[in-house]
């Protein structure tokens, strides 16, 4: 007789690790079968991780781009066409003079810094060639601080130069490059300041230099060239040298760097009197007020733009408030100027980052769903196969839940080899992308991208495993012990 | 109380209209120990009445009492349990799983019990050995004879050391000299204590058991018992006594 106790009824699930090796065997088993199937989530993983380092790249770049032009409390004022209501007022517009400058620092305490600005399309020559730019300005010495400019060779123009109205010039790394040659071309850098420069056949003398300006990326590269070229010195003579992308073919991240390199300053007064007053020797500037001769008066020469610091950004429709008050009274109510913000441009690129993100994870997104389906499908293609299999495991004593573990265990694997295979892929991918489409925004692959990549291929693989998992485990045991 | 105790079990299978009594009102006592084969001709409810024994299966009606535990009360779960900790399976069709070799086959039902590795090995190891087949643990079950690969089924069905042991026609597939032996394992099996029910329709291999019980339609047709317990009981056999061995 039977004297056992009755405690077998505890019943313990099988183990994982054996269930782990059994599925990883069966996806062994079927090798390509297998492969096939990961095919949609190594896709879908990769596009997800690719697409976020892009967008992460552009994003990077668009963020230096935009503090190389000067930051967000910055504004622009500048001119503008009439609005229809007021074209009959056309010439009596008076546009933005020097009037506006001084009414400006006088009258409106939100704007720290007022920088007036007149452009000077010019051909620059010297050196025996010529370099056209629309970059060169006369300015005020505090244009330096307002357009984050940095010196590093020489010196800016000061006021006193400013007042004299000496033909002095600082110029930036492209005109250089232009007209006596990169670096990279020369083998060293040139610094020409104290040499002579024909501004649209004016003789001046630059003064300064600014350092180059450029993206981290470009630097980056830069840097890896210059060191690759040491390294090799047996094709030296070869090396006209890796060229300094000039950037004309370059996004709007690494145009924003070639203009403020293509920048030309010289003073305002002398940007006046050389080419926009012919004889007139009246300087003007806060210094001496013009004011005898208002508005309309050609004593008071109209400015390409200006350029405001505002005090705090958060005070910016404030701060455009009382511009816009100053000069509606000093335009006699004629609305001949428009503010121009980087807020528009950050929103721009925002915008713009959004939908690149949306639209490559929807593409990664569909990825995934189809490779869901793909392991759903082969997982039910498998049970088919195995309705013995899970008959003989349930006659040793598999549960239903062991049976349902187990299938969702496989399915979740290759939906994970496929994550992991998904990834290494995505380096590949990315490297892909950015010798496809070279531009200065290297692809950024964060550890998060990945993650959150990874994390989805094992949603994938869990929800695709749950209904093939839920009809093997509902085999009846009998059934699949007779199926032949 | 017996090890087994099936109690007025009928199965009934629907097919359309038609109603098919696989078993028809089946009682049945198995004890600790006992050796019985359950004979019949084809498609008279062997099957059905092994795998309603084996918790394979449950009835249409009646009730079966195993080990103390009624079946037909027990979840899908401790059903699982049950087959697992206290039943035993040999198969006709050996139903080794091909993509394991055979210590992996053997280790199977242990995976479900929660045995450790290296005891699982060892077990395996063991219940190998008592069928003699340690030397061919790394083998394919397809690369082993029939009665090789039943050997190994008869190792995985001890493996977790059941109460009772179901042999479903285990030497339908093998030839005459390798059923002797293999009927010859289970008799020394017996003989260690161990209680196996085996399915047939052949006679001579009944012939090895002591208490035989024929099945007929679903009915049990006649019940022969030759041990010293059945004899004292007075169990009379209906139909004319096979020989014994
Ligand atoms: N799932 C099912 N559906 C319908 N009828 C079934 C089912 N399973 C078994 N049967 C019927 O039940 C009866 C008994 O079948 P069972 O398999 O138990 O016979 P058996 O005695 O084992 O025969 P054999 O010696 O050929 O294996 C048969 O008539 C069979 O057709
Ligand atoms: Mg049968």
């Amino acid at each position: 007789m039977s004297s056992q106790p009755k405690d077998i009824l505890i019943h313990s699930s099988a183990q994982f690790g054996p269930t782990l090796i059994a599925g990883l065997r069966e996806i062994w088993a079927h090798k390509f079968r297998s492969l096939l199937t990961m095919l949609g989530i190594i896709l879908g993983v990769s596009s997800l991780v690719a697409m976020s380092a892009l967008v992460k790249g552009m994003e990077k770049g668009a963020k230096e781009a935009l503090i190389a032009v000067g930051g967000l409390d910055k504004v622009r004022v500048e001119p503008q066409e009439l609005p229809v209501e007021q074209r009959h007022l056309q010439d009596q517009a008076v546009g933005i003079t020097m009037n506006d400058v001084t009414v400006i620092q006088n009258g409106a305490p939100l704007i720290t810094k007022v920088s007036p600005e007149m452009r000077v399309p010019v051909t620059a020559s010297a050196n025996g060639k010529t370099f056209r730019t629309f970059m060169c300005m006369g300015v005020w010495p505090v244009a330096l601080e307002m357009m984050e400019h940095e010196i590093e060779h020489g010196r800016m123009f000061n006021e006193i130069d400013d007042e004299m109205a000496r033909s002095v010039c600082v110029i930036g790394t492209a005109t250089r490059n232009e007209l006596w040659g990169s670096p990279e071309e020369v083998g060293k850098e040139i610094i020409p300041v104290g040499e002579t420069i024909y501004l649209n056949g004016v003789p001046f003398t630059i003064i300064g230099m600014f350092k180059h300006y450029e993206s981290e990326q470009e630097r980056k590269t830069r840097e890896l060239q210059a060191k690759q070229a040491a390294n090799s010195p047996t094709n030296q003579l070869a090396q006209t040298g890796p060229q300094r992308n000039r950037g004309h073919s370059h996004g709007r991240g690494g145009w924003a760097f070639w203009i403020k390199n293509a920048t030309i300053y010289m003073p305002l007064n002398t940007a006046y009197m050389k080419f926009r007053s012919g004889v007139s020797l009246t300087g003007f500037g806060p210094r001496s007020q013009p004011s005898s001769t208002p508005s309309g008066a050609t004593g008071d020469p109209r400015l390409s733009s200006l350029e405001l610091r505002i005090r705090n950004f958060d005070l910016l429709p404030e701060a455009l408030q009382q511009v816009r008050n100053l000069l509606m009274s000093t335009h006699k109510g004629i609305e001949d100027f428009t503010f121009r913000t980087q807020e528009e441009w950050a929103e721009a690129i925002n915008t713009f980052i959004r939908n690149a993100r949306l639209s490559g994870s929807l593409i990664a997104g569909i990825s995934l769903l189809v490779g869901g389906i793909g392991i759903m499908n082969i997982m039910l293609a498998s049970i088919s196969e195995r309705v013995r299999e899970i008959g003989i495991r349930k006659s040793v004593g598999a549960s239903n839940g062991d049976i349902f573990f187990q299938i969702l265990v496989e399915s979740t694997v290759i939906a994970m080899l496929g994550g992991f295979l998904g990834l290494g892929t995505s380096f590949g991918l990315v490297k892909l992308i950015s010798t496809i489409s070279p531009t200065d925004n290297a692809p950024i692959v964060t550890a998060t991208a990945m993650l959150i990549a990874f994390g989805f291929s094992v949603c994938v693989g869990i929800l695709a495993g749950l209904l093939p998992a839920l009809k093997a485990s509902r085999l009846n045991p009998i059934q699949a012990l007779r199926y032949e | 109380m017996a090890l087994v105790e099936l109690r007025n079990v009928s199965k009934i299978y629907r097919l359309g209209g038609e109603e098919i009594r696989a078993l028809d009102n089946v009682s049945l006592d198995i004890e600790e120990g006992e050796f019985i084969s359950i004979i019949g001709p084809s498609g008279s409810g062997k099957s059905t009445l092994m795998h309603i024994l084996g918790c394979l299966d449950t009835p249409t009606s009646g009730t079966v009492c195993l080990d103390g535990i009624m079946i037909q009360d027990a979840s899908q779960r401790e059903l699982a349990a049950i087959r697992n900790r206290k039943i035993g399976f040999v198969f006709q069709f050996f139903n080794l799983l091909p993509k394991l070799n055979v210590l992996q086959n053997v280790e199977l039902p242990m995976i479900y019990s929660g045995v450790s590795g290296g005891e699982r090995r060892k077990r395996a190891l063991a219940a190998l050995e008592a069928v003699d087949m340690v030397n061919r643990a790394r083998h394919r079950p397809s690369q082993l004879s029939g009665g090789q690969q039943q050997r190994v089924a008869i190792a995985r069905a001890l493996v977790n050391n059941p109460r009772i042991l179901f042999a479903d026609e285990p030497t339908g597939n093998l030839d005459s000299h390798t059923g002797e032996a293999i009927l010859s394992l289970f008799r020394k099996l017996n003989e260690e204590g161990r209680t196996i029910v085996l399915v047939t329709h052949d006679p001579e291999i009944a012939a090895v058991t002591p208490r035989r019980i024929e099945i007929r339609d679903g009915r049990i047709a006649s019940k022969i018992d030759l041990t010293l317990a059945g004899l004292a009981r007075g169990s009379v056999p209906a139909s004319p006594a096979s020989p014994v061995s």
